[in-house]
This record gives C-alpha cells, sequence and structure tokens, in this order.
C-alpha cells in the first residue's frame, strides 16, 4: 500500500510541475486560514490550517465522466478491485454511460478513496485535509464558525435524516460565509486522511479509549448538538476504508494557496 | 403415635422428592451451554411485529444464520404525520429473532446502499465486547458478518449503536431475540411481540408533515410520542392482536427507549405469570410490569372472557396523550360470572370541579385544516379523530361500554349539532342518555380551530349510519364566542 501511495504522490508531482504552469483555480475559492478546535481536540490544543482553496461545488457525474474517458484506468471495468470495490461507479450504464436516473449534475458517488485521490492529482490539486474540511463546514451562511448555532446543527441533522439526497444537482444547498457550497446537505465527502481519527463503531468504548474525541459528551445544549452533528460524520469516516464505494460520498479537491 | 409414623412417611416422601427434583436440576444447570454441540444448519425465519416466528420446540442447537438488513426510510407515525425511521428488517421494533440456547448464529449484517449512515448491532444475548458492536459496525452498500454462541436462555433486546447512540435508538434501531431453554418454552395457544419505544419530533403530538428527529427534546426526555411497535395504532382497530376465550396468551414485551421506563399494563386482565425482566424468575398474579429501556418482560395470561383488552403503559398520559396503547380483540363466549363487561377506563374528578382543559397546542394548526370541499372536510377530519376521539370512541364510533358513550348511530349526536359543537368546544361532564343507555363521564374541552371542530364533526357526521349534518366553521365560531366566558 506505502509503495502504491508512493508512486501516486511521484506521478502526482510530475503532473503538478507540468499543471502549474498554468495554474489557475477555476471554481475554486480561497480560504483563510486559522487556528480551530476540532471535534477531537479540546481548548489547549487547536489546530492551525494554512491558507487553500477548495472547489466551490463537489465534482459532478459529469465531470467524472470525462475523467474516466481521458484515464480508462479508472473505467468501471479496468479499476483494481483493491483500489475500487465492488460498487465502484454500480449504477452507471456501462464504462463511458450515466445511469439516466440521476442528473449529471448531481455529484459523483460511489467511488473510492483511491479515485478521488486521483481525480484531484490529475487536476493539479489534492483531496483536503479533514481539518481543511471541518474548517470550511463549520461555517454556516453568515458566521465562519455556525458549530454553536443550534439551527446550524439541526440542519446537518435533518440532513442526516433525509433519504437520497445524492440524486440532486449541485448547488442545491447553501452557499457558506467562504462561498462555498453543499459541504452538508448533499453527499458525504472524502477527505485526503479520513481516516486519521478512528472510531472503533463501538461509540460507548469509543469514550474511554480517547476521551478527547468526546471532550463535550458530558455538557448539555448546544454543545451536545454540535457534537452530534460532528460525531455523525466521524463515525461515517470510521467505517469506511480507502477502497469502498458508497452511494452517498462524494468528493472535491483543494490546492495549497 | 400413628400420627408419628405418619408424619415420617410425609417427611420421607418429602425427602425423596426433593432429592429427585434438585439433582434433576443440577444436571440441567450442570450442562455448560458453551459446550452443546450444535447440529445441521438452517436460516432464522424473521418476523415483523406483532408475530413471532415459530417455537423451537424440540429441536436441537443448531447453527443458525441471520440476515438482518438495515433500512433507512419513511414511515407514518400517526395518520398525517410522516417519520424517518432507521430500522432493523424495515419495521420498528425490528425483526424478532428466536433462538436456543447452544445455537451457534451466524449474524449478517447487511447496510443498505441507499443508507446514509453507517450502523451496527448491540445484541443483549451475545457475550463479548460490545454485544458485537464493534465486530459489526458497517458503512452503507456493506455487509458484516460475526458469530456468537447463545449461552444464556431469556429474552433480550437488540439495538444500533453507533454514534450518538441515543439518536439511532430513537429513530427505531431496536428489536427483541428470544433464548429458549432446551426443550422450548411451555407451549401457549397464542405469542405476540410488543416492544414500546419514545419519539421525539420538530413538531408537538400530531403536528402534521414529515417531522424531523429533535435532539434537543431527546437530551431533555420530553417525548412527544410513546407507542408499541413504531407507530400510533400499530395495534389498535385492524391491527388489535387476537385471542379466544379460553386461549393462553403470552406477550414478548420489550422496550427500545431511548428514555422512558414502560409501567406496562393491560387493562382488564392479570398477568398469570410474567417473567421479571425477561430472565427466569417467574413472578404470578401480577397487574402491572416495569419493562427499563433496553430490557424485556415476558407476560402470560389466559383470556377467560370476550371483550377488548387494551394494553397500556400505564404511565398514563402516555397511553391517551401520547399514543401508548394497544388492543387485544378476545372472542368467544361470555361469562358473566367471572366478567359482567364493564371496562372502566376514566379521569376522576372530586365534586365541584370543572371541565378539564387540554393544553394549548399553539397556532400552528390554524393554519392547517380549511377544507375545499366536505370531501376533503370529512378527510381531514377523520385525521383528527384518530388522534384525538379514536381512544375513547374506538374505531367504528362504538365507544367503550359503560365508560364512553358510541358515536356511531348516535340519537344523542343527531339530534342537535349544536350541542355537538359546544361538547366538542367546551367538554361534557355529567349524566347523559344515549340510545337508551345511561353514561356519567367526562369529556375533555378539545383545543381545536373553527375548522377542525368543523372537520372532525363532518366526519363523525359522515359515518356510521349518521346523519350526515354538515358543520360550518362558522357554526363552530358563533359557538364559541356564545359560550366563551
Amino acid at each position: 500500500m506505502k509503495c502504491v501511495t508512493g508512486f501516486f504522490c511521484w506521478s502526482a508531482f510530475m503532473v503538478m510541475t507540468f499543471i502549474n504552469v498554468n495554474a489557475q483555480s477555476v471554481g475554486m475559492v480561497e480560504i483563510k486560514g486559522g487556528a480551530f478546535v476540532p471535534l477531537y481536540g479540546n481548548d489547549s490544543v487547536k489546530v492551525k490550517v494554512d491558507d487553500f482553496f477548495i472547489d466551490v461545488f463537489p465534482i459532478t457525474r459529469e465531470e467524472y465522466l470525462q475523467f474516466v474517458k481521458d484515464n480508462p484506468y479508472w473505467q468501471r471495468s479496468n479499476a483494481k478491485k483493491i483500489f475500487a470495490d465492488g460498487n465502484y461507479l454500480i449504477n452507471w450504464y456501462n464504462d463511458l454511460h450515466l445511469n439516466e436516473d440521476t442528473p449529471p449534475q448531481a455529484p459523483i458517488t460511489n467511488v473510492s478513496w483511491f479515485a478521488a485521490k486521483r481525480y484531484c492529482e490529475i487536476q493539479g490539486k489534492r483531496l483536503p485535509t479533514m481539518d481543511e474540511w471541518e474548517f470550511v463546514a463549520m461555517a454556516n451562511e453568515k458566521l465562519p464558525d455556525a458549530r454553536t448555532d443550534s439551527l446550524y446543527n439541526q440542519y446537518i441533522l435533518n440532513w442526516y435524516e433525509t433519504p437520497k439526497t445524492f440524486n440532486q444537482q449541485i448547488g442545491s444547498t447553501f452557499k457558506n460565509y467562504w462561498g462555498v457550497y453543499d459541504l452538508h446537505g448533499l453527499v458525504w465527502e472524502w477527505t485526503l486522511d479520513f481516516n486519521s481519527v478512528l472510531l472503533s463503531g463501538e461509540s460507548r468504548k469509543d469514550v474511554d479509549n480517547d476521551r478527547n474525541l468526546f471532550c463535550g459528551s458530558g455538557s448539555i445544549g448546544a454543545t451536545d448538538l454540535m457534537n452530534y452533528a460532528a460525531f455523525m460524520r466521524y463515525a461515517f469516516r470510521g467505517s469506511i476504508k480507502a477502497n469502498y464505494s458508497v452511494k452517498n460520498l462524494g468528493f472535491r479537491c483543494a490546492k495549497d494557496k | 403415635m400413628k400420627i408419628k409414623i405418619y408424619t415420617s412417611t410425609l417427611l420421607l416422601t418429602f425427602f425423596v422428592i426433593g432429592c429427585t427434583e434438585s439433582s434433576k436440576k443440577s444436571e440441567l444447570v450442570n450442562k455448560d451451554p458453551s459446550s452443546i454441540v450444535v447440529k445441521g444448519e438452517s436460516v432464522a425465519n424473521l418476523t415483523a411485529p406483532p408475530l413471532v416466528p415459530d417455537p423451537v420446540g424440540t429441536r436441537e442447537a443448531t447453527k443458525l444464520i441471520v440476515n438482518m438488513e438495515i433500512l433507512e426510510e419513511e414511515g407514518e407515525m400517526t395518520d398525517g404525520v410522516k417519520y424517518v425511521y432507521w430500522t432493523f428488517g424495515g419495521s420498528v421494533p425490528g425483526s424478532f429473532i428466536r433462538t436456543r440456547v447452544g445455537d451457534e448464529v451466524e449474524f449478517h449484517l447487511k447496510n443498505h446502499p441507499d443508507n446514509k449512515l453507517p450502523h451496527n448491532i448491540d445484541l443483549h444475548a451475545v457475550t463479548g465486547p460490545g454485544g458485537g458492536a464493534t465486530s459489526s459496525f458497517v458503512a452503507p452498500g456493506h455487509e458484516k458478518v460475526f458469530n456468537f454462541k447463545v449461552l444464556n436462555e431469556g429474552l433480550y433486546v437488540y439495538h444500533c449503536a453507533t454514534a450518538p447512540v441515543g439518536m439511532h435508538i430513537a429513530n427505531g434501531m431496536y428489536g427483541l431475540i428470544l433464548v429458549e431453554p432446551e426443550g422450548g418454552l411451555p407451549p401457549v395457544d397464542k405469542e405476540y411481540y410488543v416492544m414500546q419505544g419514545d419519539f421525539y419530533t420538530k413538531g408537538e403530538y400530531g403536528e402534521p408533515g414529515t417531522q424531523p428527529f429533535d435532539m434537543n427534546k431527546a437530551v431533555n426526555e420530553d417525548a412527544d410520542y410513546v407507542v408499541f411497535n413504531g407507530k400510533v395504532g400499530s395495534l389498535t382497530g385492524d391491527n388489535a392482536i387476537t385471542a379466544e376465550v379460553g386461549e393462553t396468551v403470552r406477550l414478548y414485551v420489550g422496550n427500545g427507549g431511548p428514555n422512558l421506563v414502560s409501567s406496562f399494563h393491560v387493562i382488564g386482565e392479570i398477568f398469570d405469570n410474567v417473567y421479571i425482566e425477561g430472565g427466569n424468575s417467574i413472578n404470578k398474579n401480577v397487574q402491572t410490569t416495569l419493562v427499563p429501556a433496553g430490557g424485556s418482560a415476558i407476560v402470560e395470561f389466559k383470556v377467560d372472557v370476550p371483550g377488548t383488552f387494551i394494553l397500556v403503559d400505564h404511565s398514563i398520559f402516555r397511553a391517551f396523550n401520547k399514543g401508548a396503547l394497544g388492543m387485544l380483540k378476545v372472542e368467544g363466549p361470555d361469562n358473566k360470572t367471572i366478567y359482567s363487561g364493564t371496562v372502566q377506563e376514566g379521569i376522576y374528578l372530586p365534586e365541584g370541579t370543572s371541565n378539564q382543559e387540554m393544553p394549548t397546542q399553539g397556532n400552528e394548526s390554524a393554519e392547517t385544516g380549511k377544507a375545499n370541499s366536505i370531501e376533503e372536510s370529512i378527510e381531514l377530519g377523520r385525521q383528527i379523530y384518530i388522534r384525538t376521539c379514536f381512544a375513547c370512541h374506538q374505531s367504528e364510533g362504538q365507544g367503550i361500554p359503560n365508560a364512553f358513550p358510541p358515536l356511531a348511530k348516535s340519537d344523542f349526536l343527531n339530534a342537535n349539532p349544536n350541542r355537538a359543537i359546544g361538547t366538542v368546544l367546551n367538554g361534557l361532564t355529567g349524566e347523559i342518555e344515549v340510545n337508551g343507555v345511561k353514561y356519567n363521564s367526562i369529556m375533555t374541552k378539545q383545543n381545536l380551530t373553527d375548522e377542525e371542530v368543523a372537520n372532525v364533526l363532518n366526519y363523525v357526521y359522515s359515518q356510521w349510519g349518521n346523519n350526515k349534518t354538515e358543520v360550518k366553521p362558522n357554526s363552530v365560531k358563533s359557538i364559541r364566542e356564545a359560550t366563551d366566558h
């Protein structure tokens, strides 16, 4: 696995040197970095995020179709099972035709981490880190950090309970403080280090194992709600592996400034 | 002397009986369940409530394959109120699993690809870390398999234990797994599966539309719905469970919670046997048994007389105001010696106190319920009837003898629509005569809008042989103004 990642990094490097010549951040916005306390942190340990660019929208099915046309290695019948499991693009009509019951402008899902990572690298980008993603996603329309806002949290919880949101087009949820759409409301998104915080799935055991992760679990009110919304995201990340392809999981790309 | 000899013989007899009994018992106790050898392999038959799979009977311990699919899907909490349930096997509570001591279960947990969340399962019948939760954590579109040997007999709860645990349970992720002893439980005539749960919705009880889960209410343990088998009315009317006079009924009762402890009671019955907390200890002649959240009880009773027996959580406002009400309909010949036919479930008022009032539910309902036609009014009225009137006046307007008067073919109702409007608006206390029978009961004042009162009366007047009077919201308004003080 290490060697594979190494190969990707190397090839990504080659691609990037080539693309950087006319590096434009088309479809991206700049995020001013800062320090914040993620779910798994505590007040004394803030996480610092540098300035970076991130895609305004998740990658669409249409865009991904173009990617597999240009990169036959990632077509469904060619993709190696260790990089993309049996659910990879499973609903497509065939290697090069989208199924018609979901709009082409809906986010691409049923893609593995390996595939998503490669897609971004070929664009001269990369997947956002989990901290970067969480940093951008804690904003609502008005505030860069809306995590204590009960409406913001209720919105996320409601989304978790709404079936079949993967069928909706990109841009159909709110535009946040940074000008980024659809972080909550359509699909989950891969991050570069999605499994760096491990939930075992036995959530009660995790309380003992890693109390930092559950720092707010004893308190009530907004903090609790905030944790609940985030818990589920971390729990989801904890349940997946890099070759999994999931119907409610897509991605977007990021880039260093 | 004679007496002495007699006594010693008796003692000896006792001794002999006691001896055989205890050796028999120790033989059973000594049989280590973990050493029971399994024979063959079969796929478990799972059932949705209120049904349970066939008893294990005398079958040997086997390798039992359980296929459980997790589905997140929209259902109906009560008429007009939608809710997104998370389910084991497509029902709330989840599919009933029936095993016997010594079985080796191969558990397949499948998370449907359309689902948004990872899930797992903690079965209280499992001896092992997390009750299986750690080994069964499964992403959408995937399947996990784990094995366990069933060691302890009893009735056990299973539930999802993925963060946030409370929310997964509150959305319906719980069910029961029964572990029968070798040779099975004693046979009975009827067996049913009843499981209580509390639900927390953004809107108050009965507020129409799709209602999302409300985390704050759940944290505050302020339930909007407390129901049997996942929704209001899952065990009433046509869905009632049934038995014949003379039969013995066994209910497998569970409580998924997430918060509330149930005071499980069947109005008009006494439990002959209660397997306390679903274990081996049997209590006799029990009126109400506590079923803890995440716990169970098995209750058995013989039904001696016909009639409708009402299952309630005897924390009684939950039954009549939040939905925790079910029915067991028993058919067969009367036995007047045992039972004269009276069920009374009323509100006690010391003399001189005034009519009771239902709490106001805000003005949201004022916006809904405007009907454009008499047909629409009747349909809207039906929903209000099921929410508000059904518990006392019953599904066919038949009422409950000696407690709540009938609305079907009711001379009292048909004679005077204005009086009917006034009754819904202001309640009614004291003796009245309906179809030749005297009732002395209390109807609470209902907080409904003018439209809602008209709708529900239009429904009642259109049903069960009534005279199809049409009530207009304006008439309700003028009677409200005339009687308001």
